[in-house]
C-alpha cells in the first residue's frame, strides 16, 4: 500500500516524508542529523535516552525525535542552545550515574556515549559522581556483562527480542536501581534461551557487553552486523 | 618580560599526566622562555608558593594529605586546572569507591601481601572514604579530560593562557 506524502520542515527546510514516519526517519532520510543513543535502525523506539528531543513549533515541551511520528505541517528544530543544553545535562546524568571508567574499558575509543560526550564538548559534570557498587556477568562462555557500564538504553533487550528472536533480556527495578538481566535473572551462562548470538553485544553502545578476552580498547562493535540484517530482511526501519 | 609562575602537582595518579606533559618536544624549550615552573614533582620546592598563575593538578583527591594540598593550592593559585581523568573524574583511583577503606587496606595489604601483612599506619596519609574528582572539594577553572591528556592539548591550554586567552574549548576534549 503506498504511503500517503507529508509535508514537514525540518530547521526551515521543507521536506516531503511518508506518513507514519517518525521525527528521527523523516530527519534521517533527508540527511538531517540527530543525535541519538538508544534508538537503532530496525528496532522499535522506546525514547530511553532522550538524547534525540527536539523542539516542534507551537509546543513548549520538547519531543524525542525517535518515537514522535511526523504530522502533517509540523515545524520541528533539531539544534538549539536550549536543545545543547539538555542534551548535555541528560549526557551528563548517564556518565555520572555508573562507573564509566573510559581508560580501562573495553570499548574506549569505540563507544557511543564517550564519543557523544567528545561531540557535545563535555570536559567535566556539574554534579557529583554516583560510584555504584555494581556487579559483573563472566558466566557466559564468550561473553561478559559489565553493569558498570551499562546505561540502560535497551537496545540488547530489543534486538535480542525482535530480531534473534530469542528475549533473553529484560529490565528489572526502577530508576537508579534498573538493571538489565538475562532470563528472568538468572545468570546468564545459565539462560536455555540465549543462542549465543552475539547480537546484543555487537548492538550495546558501551562496553557493558563485550566479547571476553578483549583487553582495554580492543571491543569495536560491529553495527553494521545488526542494520545489515535489518535491510535484508526488509525490516521498516 | 617577566615568567609566569606555573606548577604542578600530583594527587592520587599514576604521573602519566606529568609524562604527557613533558611529551611536548622542542615546544619545551620555547615553553620554558615564558614560564617558571615553580613547584611540582618535577621541581625541588618543597613548599607551596603563595602567588601561582596557574597550577597543572593530576589526580583524584584520596587522602586526607591530597585534600590539605588541594586546599592551600586553591588559596594560592590564580587559575586552576584538573589535568586528565583521574582529577576531572575520579577515573582509576575511584574504582575503589564501593569498598570501604579497612576492607581495602585489609585486602592488599593483609589478605594479598606474602609477608609482613600489616596495615601501614604510620608516616602514610590516611585515605578519604573515596578518591574524588578535584571539582568536588575546590573550584576548578579549566578541566582538561584525557587518560592522558594529548601533550598538545595540555600545551594548547598553557599557550592559550599565555597570551590571556580563555582556552575554551579550543581542544578536542575526551575521557579516557
Ligand atoms: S547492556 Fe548495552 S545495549 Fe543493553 S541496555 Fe545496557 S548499554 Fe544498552
Ligand atoms: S534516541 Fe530517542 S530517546 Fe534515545
Amino acid at each position: 500500500m503506498p504511503q500517503k506524502k507529508l509535508s514537514i520542515r525540518i530547521d526551515g527546510e521543507l521536506i516531503s516524508a511518508l506518513e507514519g514516519q517518525t521525527i528521527l526517519q523523516a530527519a534521517r532520510a533527508n540527511k538531517k542529523y540527530i543525535p541519538t543513543l538508544c534508538a537503532l535502525e530496525g528496532l522499535t523506539p522506546v525514547g530511553a535516552c532522550r538524547i534525540c528531543l527536539v523542539e516542534v513549533s507551537g509546543s513548549e515541551r520538547l519531543f524525542p525525535a525517535c518515537t514522535t511520528p511526523i504530522q502533517e505541517g509540523m515545524s520541528v528544530i533539531t539544534n538549539s542552545p536550549r536543545l545543547t543544553r539538555y542534551r548535555r545535562i541528560t549526557l551528563e546524568l548517564l556518565l555520572i550515574e555508573r562507573n564509566h571508567v573510559c581508560a580501562v574499558c573495553v570499548s574506549n575509543g569505540h563507544c557511543e556515549l564517550q564519543a557523544m560526550a567528545t561531540a557535545f564538548g563535555i570536559s567535566t559534570v556539574e554534579l557529583a559522581y554516583n560510584f555504584p557498587k555494581l556487579s559483573l556477568d563472566m558466566s557466559h562462555p564468550r561473553f561478559v556483562l559489565d553493569h558498570n557500564r551499562c546505561i540502560l538504553c535497551t537496545r540488547c533487550v530489543r534486538v535480542c527480542a525482535e530480531l534473534e528472536g530469542a528475549q533473553v533480556w529484560e529490565l528489572i527495578s526502577r530508576g537508579i536501581h534498573a538493571r538489565i538481566v538475562s532470563e528472568l535473572n538468572e545468570k546468564w551462562g545459565n539462560a536455555a534461551s540465549c543462542t549465543s548470538c552475539g547480537k546484543c553485544v555487537q548492538a550495546c553502545p558501551t562496553g557493558a557487553l563485550a566479547e571476553k578476552g578483549r583487553a582495554v580498547e580492543e571491543m569495536t562493535k560491529n553495527l553494521e552486523a545488526v542494520t545489515s540484517l535489518v535491510h535484508r530482511r526488509g525490516v521498516q526501519a | 618580560m617577566k615568567k609566569v609562575k606555573v606548577a604542578t602537582v600530583w594527587l592520587d595518579g599514576c604521573s602519566g599526566c606529568h609524562m604527557s606533559l613533558l611529551d611536548m618536544d622542542t615546544a619545551i624549550i620555547s615553553l620554558s622562555r615564558k614560564i617558571e615552573l615553580v613547584y611540582g614533582p618535577l621541581v625541588d620546592a618543597q613548599e607551596f608558593p603563595e602567588d601561582v598563575t596557574v597550577t597543572l593538578v593530576e589526580g583524584a583527591v584520596s587522602s586526607q594529605d591530597d585534600l590539605e594540598k588541594i586546599q592551600k593550592i586553591r588559596q594560592r593559585t590564580q587559575i586552576l586546572i584538573s589535568m586528565g581523568d583521574c582529577a576531572v573524574t575520579g577515573n582509576v583511583p575511584g574504582m575503589r569507591n564501593s569498598i570501604p577503606v579497612q576492607k581495602l587496606l585489609q585486602r592488599v595489604y593483609v589478605d594479598g601481601a606474602e609477608e609482613k601483612k600489616l596495615v601501614p599506619s604510620d608516616r602514610v596519609p590516611v585515605l578519604l572514604k573515596q578518591a574524588r574528582p578535584v571539582r568536588e572539594f575546590v573550584k576548578v577553572d579549566i578541566c582538561l579530560p584525557g587518560c592522558p591528556p594529548p601533550s598538545k592539548a595540555i600545551l594548547g591550554v598553557i599557550n592559550d593562557l599565555l597570551e590571556g586567552k580563555k582556552p575554551d574549548g579550543n581542544f578536542k576534549v575526551k575521557f579516557g
